[in-house]
């Protein structure tokens, strides 16, 4: 029997640093993206995946692990998240991860999540507002060789098995699941309302906590599997995406005058016959 | 890198994965069937069509007639309802035994759901929620180049697979138009794939399901779309959405404030839609919302703020409160009716 059905859930978040989506631009001669004028944040799914979490433990108990790969400087975001609940941190850094697609994101964290040890459940964001992908969750899921749930709504454990019950969303509504533990899930953005910093916290978690970081070497990764060389896709080019070109034309005068332009207008464009 | 399991020159044909209710073909199938009969056309390459389910032959037949050359069926009990560990290990060996150059998926719930996984295990590459796709005569012949956005939908990138196979993607609902039923006659042909499933790697259960009745807006002729500014109030909008015959759309802050269903929303995160006209009221219109507006013949924003984005969005601008336009504008209409 497994102790965790007695002793709480082990959860591991991932959780990504992402720049601010209308501060990123191209760079017309590189052709790459240029996001050092970007302000970064945590991706905001990323949020309701931690407070998914936290739920989870307040009602079974267990402890909360928070998953992260990318540059020195997401530290500091780790450790707001351990200010908000988690209990430990870890951050996956080396220069032979850059430059990763998913495929070779998915095998770093598999990796990752295989030092952290045992767990029951991974949370995941359902995508990241950079790339958008939503493939992390179900790639990660493969490469540890669990069950996975993707668009969760609502989780909750079924006492005494290793079981949780999952709402997923579906096109046009949504399915109930009873899934085997471990598994993979990803969350929804905006289910539920990410607690606040937890005051009492602070101090440990900005100060004392230790923030695991570990590189290639920690992890024993393939060379080949990680970052760009263990990428099948690649970038063959960016642009920014050109804003239509609208009329931009004003309409003025009182609300009615407005109104029987528009009026006009749409009978035109609707085809709608007029009087 | 990751070795392919499939050799790019014993990877052939452009494959669909038709995504179904059982009864018919999802929206987004038809629309990569197009695609893909184009694709396919320009490149020399065949279409095939995979269909996975239980008890599929009815379906099987209609899939026949949207320019497929050939329709693959993979039937199973345990394909009865989508589970990702059942669906995974059956579309893998399909893929294994077929060896596909390219494989697309719609980027609904469950093909992203399928697709993410599938890439992992064939140890190829997956470019996610493309909005665009072209393939490439010349040199490396037969590469897919898939268009994504990133970034709320202000940038956008070409992906390429090069070395593995098949190239597999996802496409975002609504930005090709779905493929019409051929006459009789210029159907493609049928085959079986026999696939086994081992009920012990089946890892989640389907309790239960509720689908609603799915409103699909980027078939809209015309959208009458809402934002922060409706204040929760739709009730104007549906007015006069039907006296225009027109569908309601809306911006993410409407979906996640609750005032509407999510299958109106939007957007980046919502649906991309091409409607003649849209009337955009009370959305200020930042990028991540234009992108679902960017396809559409005419724009009509109102909005109260003169500082409004989506007024560079936008055709004809009326810098208004829309409880004050809307309701003239209702009655203006119903008297020319």
């Amino acid at each position: 029997m497994n102790p965790a059905s007695n002793n709480g859930l082990r959860t591991i978040v991932c959780l990504k640093v992402v720049p601010r989506p209308e501060e990123v631009r191209v760079d017309a001669e590189t052709m790459t993206l240029d996001r050092a004028g970007a302000q970064s944040f945590i991706n905001p799914p990323d949020l309701n995946a931690l407070e998914t979490a936290l739920k989870l433990k307040d009602a079974c108990g267990g402890e909360v692990s928070i998953l992260s790969m990318g540059p020195p400087f997401f530290e500091p975001y780790l450790r707001l998240a351990l200010a908000v609940g988690a209990d430990r941190a870890f951050l996956l850094s080396d220069r032979a991860f850059g430059g990763a697609d998913t495929l070779a994101t998915t095998y770093t964290l598999a990796k990752g999540v295989e030092k952290i040890g045992a767990f029951d459940l991974v949370l995941c964001g359902e995508e990241s507002l950079d790339g958008a992908t939503a493939q992390v969750p179900p790639g990660l899921a493969e490469w540890l060789d669990v069950a996975q749930v993707t668009c969760a709504l609502e989780i909750e454990k079924v006492p005494g098995k290793r079981e949780m019950r999952v709402q997923r969303e579906l096109k046009g509504g949504s399915e109930t699941l009873s899934v085997d533990l471990p598994a993979v899930v990803s969350v929804k953005a905006n289910v539920n309302e990410p607690r606040f910093i937890d005051y009492d916290r602070m101090e440990w978690a900005l100060q004392e906590a230790p923030v695991g970081v570990w590189g290639a070497g920690d992890l024993a990764t393939d060379p080949e599997l990680t970052g760009l060389a263990g990428s099948p896709t690649t970038v063959a080019g960016v642009r920014q995406v050109a804003t239509p070109d609208r009329r931009r034309k004003h309409l003025s005068g009182s609300a009615g005058e407005i109104a029987r332009a528009l009026a006009d207008l749409l009978r035109t464009q609707t085809g709608s016959r007029g009087g | 890198m990751a070795a392919s399991l499939i050799r790019p020159e014993e990877a052939q044909r452009i494959w669909v994965w038709l995504e179904h209710d059982g009864t018919s073909l999802e929206g987004v199938s038809l629309e990569l069937l197009a695609k893909g009969r184009e694709l396919a056309d320009r490149s020399g390459e065949g279409l095939v069509g995979l269909l996975m389910g239980h008890e599929l032959d009815s379906l099987a037949d209609e899939a026949l007639g949207y320019g497929a050359d050939e329709i693959v069926v993979a039937e199973d009990p345990l394909l009865e309802v989508y589970t990702t560990d059942a669906w995974c290990d059956a579309a893998a060996q399909v893929v294994l035994e077929k060896k596909p150059n390219i494989l697309l998926f719609g980027a609904t719930p469950d093909g992203r759901d399928l697709a993410g996984r599938l890439a992992v295990r064939l140890r190829t590459g997956l470019t996610a929620d493309c909005t665009d796709l072209e393939i490439k005569t010349d040199e490396p012949a037969l590469m897919l180049a898939a268009e994504v956005t990133g970034f709320g939908g202000g940038v956008a990138a070409i992906i390429a697979c090069k070395e593995n196979r098949p190239q597999m993607a996802t496409v975002r609902p609504g930005v090709f138009r779905p493929a019409l039923r051929r006459s009789h006659g210029e159907e493609g042909v049928q085959s079986r794939c026999p696939v086994r499933i081992d009920p012990g790697r089946v890892r989640t259960r389907v309790l239960e399901r509720r689908i609603g009745e799915a409103v699909d807006i980027t078939k809209a002729e015309a959208l009458v779309v809402g934002g922060r500014g409706v204040k929760g109030d739709f009730g104007l909008l549906e007015t006069l959405a039907g006296l225009l015959g027109a569908e309601l759309g809306a911006s993410r802050v409407a979906v996640d404030e609750g005032w509407i269903e999510k299958d109106r929303m939007i957007g980046q995160t919502g649906s991309v839609t091409r409607p003649k006209v849209a009337i955009v009221c009370g959305v200020s219109g930042a990028m991540q919302f234009t992108v679902g507006i960017m396809e559409a013949d005419t724009v009509v924003a109102i909005n109260s703020d003169p500082e409004a984005p989506i007024f560079e969005s936008a055709d004809y601008c009326v810098v208004d409160d829309l409880f004050s336009i809307l309701p003239p504008l209702i009655r203006e209409l119903e008297n020319s009716r």
